[in-house]
């Protein structure tokens, strides 16, 4: 199978194999009219497992690297101009994460006050451990 | 303008200054009883409480200011439906202090972000109870006058007692404090708290089912309520609300300057025969409760 190289846009390389459709969807490229690409289980020599996902994008989009950096830090970021590829590895996991996911514990203040902003801090970073700020249950 | 929210968001110096002023406020009452003249304590009052309702209202009175508030969520505004943002924001204009209770999880976080005044959090459902450590914690420096070098017992529901999690965590920032948690196995301090604060911070900690075997090494004895509420099933309460059961024989057991504390309300889990031992300190503990705001409400408001 070939995807064609893209001449101006954004190749997200590096996924965790299976996080490709779900990280899509999170950052909205379902929206776009665009072309986008998601290749799930490319062989991969780095990759853990030795498969990953790649996602790419056939436009200069404004992507939210907080929601990269939440969903998986060891995703390389390619920004690609004019045909020259500038990479930023190793995005960092925001220390807050805001609006990005929601506090599923029913006994939480935000399951009752809709328009609270869902806000969760980075409290153990070794094990990537997100708590809402407010019931500090851990993010899942 | 600073609010409590959670027993950590004192520093261990803060802690120390609130014992000192609460244990001055114990010797010489006649100095503060002016204190907090023309203040207003709101009290907000989600979900029903006792003790502590009374003894915030009690401590404002006691430095000479003034209460308003509501005692259940059906006679406040809520009740139309009215969000916790705008009813704080409005009482910020009448009061110069808000306590706080609520039965959802981060409610008085969301107040003191809204209020413009400091919003004190008299608990927050399952989560946070900082004033009950804070009177846990003045209780223990009276008695044994330090926080460090104690070996402390947890006994009965360990899995959903707030206030348990809350001293854990504030008794994880001194030195040489070894826990002892005693519980069914049902009832099992949360992973997390094992994880993120006994063994991130090597305190020494063990686990066990019998408060007999465990006793005779115990400083502090922590007894707890097992609360039906917590339970799905009716059988398993049952089952486990006689497990611990303090008594003067089990006492017999213990040092001779041990304290027993207790959150309170107790039902059955201390027999009502402990309460003439010495070293029984629930009661005196509800009394520290009232010292300890007192002590809180002056520091918060800035009044000297």
């Amino acid at each position: 199978m070939t995807v064609s190289p893209i001449e101006n846009g954004i190749v997200l390389d590096h996924i965790t194999a299976g996080k490709g459709m779900a990280l899509y969807k999170a950052l909205g490229l379902d929206e776009l009219d665009c072309l986008v690409a998601v290749i799930n289980n490319a062989y991969s020599n780095k990759a853990k497992c030795g498969r990953k996902d790649i996602i790419k994008i056939d436009a200069e989009i404004d992507l939210n690297f907080d929601i990269i950096g939440y969903f998986d830090p060891g995703i390389t970021v390619n920004i690609i101009k004019d045909g020259v590829n500038t990479k930023l590895e190793k995005i960092e996991p925001p220390a807050l994460l805001e609006n990005i996911i929601k506090c599923k514990n029913p006994r939480c203040i935000t399951s009752v006050e809709q328009e609270l902003p869902h806000k969760f801090k980075l409290t153990d970073r070794d094990n990537m451990v997100y708590r809402c700020i407010y019931c500090e249950s851990k993010a899942k | 303008m600073r609010s409590l929210i959670d027993i950590l968001d004192l520093t261990t110096e803060e802690i120390d200054e609130l014992v000192a002023t609460a244990n001055d406020i114990i010797a010489n009452p006649e100095k503060y009883a002016h204190k907090c003249a023309g203040k207003k304590l709101a009290t907000l009052f989600f979900e029903p409480s006792t003790r502590t309702r009374l003894s915030f209202e009690a401590a404002m009175y006691e430095l000479g200011g003034n209460v308003l508030g509501f005692s259940e969520a059906q006679s406040s505004s809520s009740a139309k439906g009215e969000s916790i943002s705008d009813t704080v924001k409005v009482v910020g204009y009448y009061a110069d202090i808000i306590a706080m209770r609520h039965p959802k999880e981060g409610a008085p976080l969301v107040a003191s972000m809204k209020a413009g005044i400091p919003v004190i959090n008299a608990g927050d459902g399952g989560h946070n109870h900082p004033t009950q450590t804070l009177t846990d914690l003045l209780t223990i420096n009276r008695e044994k006058g330090r926080f460090d070098n104690l070996t402390v017992g947890f006994c009965g529901d360990l899995k959903f007692g707030r206030t348990v999690h809350s001293l854990i965590g504030a008794l994880s920032r001194y030195k040489n404090v070894r826990i002892v948690l005693v519980s069914p196995a049902e009832l099992t301090v949360p992973e997390y708290i094992k994880n993120e604060v006994l063994r991130a911070k090597n305190i020494e900690f063990v686990e066990t089912a019998n408060l007999e075997e465990v006793m005779p090494e115990l400083d502090i004895l922590y007894m707890t309520r097992v609360q039906r509420e917590r339970f799905f099933n009716e059988q398993d309460y049952i089952r486990l609300k006689d497990s611990y059961i303090l008594t003067p024989e089990k006492l017999e057991l213990a040092k001779p300057d041990m304290c027993v504390l207790h959150p309170l309300p107790r039902v059955n889990e201390i027999a009502v025969a402990v309460d003439d031992d010495p070293r029984a300190k629930y009661f005196e503990q509800a009394k520290n409760g009232k010292y300890i705001r007192m002590a809180l409400i002056l520091k918060l408001l800035e009044v000297e």
